[in-house]
């Protein structure tokens, strides 16, 4: 995983109402050394300008989750993420194979991890629904051969 | 409630890492070993009993806000393990019980599920 700054976040972890912090996050299929480092980084932001504990857990998990999936069961892909004052807006995408039925793989329970995945703790098959649950705004389209999107947006009451 | 000083009492567990957070408290538990199904259940306050070792055990903790980890069937991580979560103060404990002893003597002493019940799956 690499990580890019953009946008105008000038490292001072203080915003105002216009400021919003952009992050870009490379994740490498099958890489489990740094799995879950994207995630760990947007959380350790959203503690340090002050979004309440509950919210950033909320964030935490829906991004852990996509972050994850696209490790495991994509070729790869990329997290971009916006940080502002009044929410957060995850975009996942990644380089296929993308999901032939996107409705029965949102459905609790229903995973295609294999054994060697589940030995390692994944394979609930409750991210995605968890991804939706956590997220006040949530879609995701998914092509054969293309690959998968992913956006949540989750607002900082 | 338990601070997990008590905890550690009850399940003769080893520290691994994390002994200055042992006054935190818990009123929860989830002992599980699949991550998603931790972190679609647990609250905050919770604590994790698991039969895995590996590094996004620790993810899970740090994403999941949870109390602490313990290791049952005396089943020890790795030192990369204990690293990571010395850097994100996540108590690590180890116990010689298993799962369901473990959760037993802890449900015996007030401590709970995260969730009563889950409504059952009509696949
Ligand atoms: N980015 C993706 N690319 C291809 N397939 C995916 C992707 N994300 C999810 N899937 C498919 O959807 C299924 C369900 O995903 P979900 O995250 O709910 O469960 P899981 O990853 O199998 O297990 P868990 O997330 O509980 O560890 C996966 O098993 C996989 O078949
Ligand atoms: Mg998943």
């Amino acid at each position: 995983m690499t990580m890019e700054y953009g946008g105008v976040w000038n490292g001072c972890l203080e915003m105002n109402s216009r400021q919003v912090i952009q992050l870009e996050f490379f994740l490498e299929a099958g890489d489990f050394s740094t799995a879950g480092e994207a995630s760990s980084q947007i959380k350790r932001i959203l503690q340090q300008i002050g979004v309440k504990a509950e919210t950033a857990r909320r964030i935490a998990i829906g991004a852990y989750e996509a972050e994850m999936n696209v490790i495991i069961h994509s070729l790869g892909g990329k997290m971009r993420v916006a940080i502002l004052p009044d929410r957060t807006d995850i975009s996942v995408e990644d380089n296929g194979p993308g999901i032939a039925d996107v409705k029965l793989a949102m459905q609790e329970g229903y995973s295609t991890a294999p054994d060697h995945i589940r030995d390692m703790g994944f394979g609930a098959g409750m991210g995605l629904p968890n991804m939706a649950r956590c997220s006040d705004e949530f879609s995701i389209t998914s092509e054969v051969g293309v690959g998968t999107k992913i956006r949540m947006v989750i607002h900082h009451p | 409630m338990l601070k997990l000083a008590e905890v550690n009492a009850l399940l003769c567990t080893e520290v691994l890492c994390g002994q200055e957070n042992m006054e935190r408290e818990i009123v929860t538990a989830c002992g599980a070993d699949l991550m998603s199904d931790v972190l679609v259940y647990t609250k905050e306050k919770t604590l994790l009993l698991t039969g895995l070792t590996n590094i996004q055990v620790v993810r899970t903790a740090e994403v999941g806000d949870l109390m602490g980890i313990i290791f049952v069937r005396g089943k020890r991580p790795g030192p990369e393990v204990i690293e990571m979560a010395k850097a994100k103060s996540i108590p690590l404990m180890l116990t010689e019980l298993s799962m369901f002893d473990a959760c037993g003597i802890l449900h015996d002493y007030g401590i709970r599920g995260c969730v009563e019940r889950v409504p059952r799956n009509e696949l």
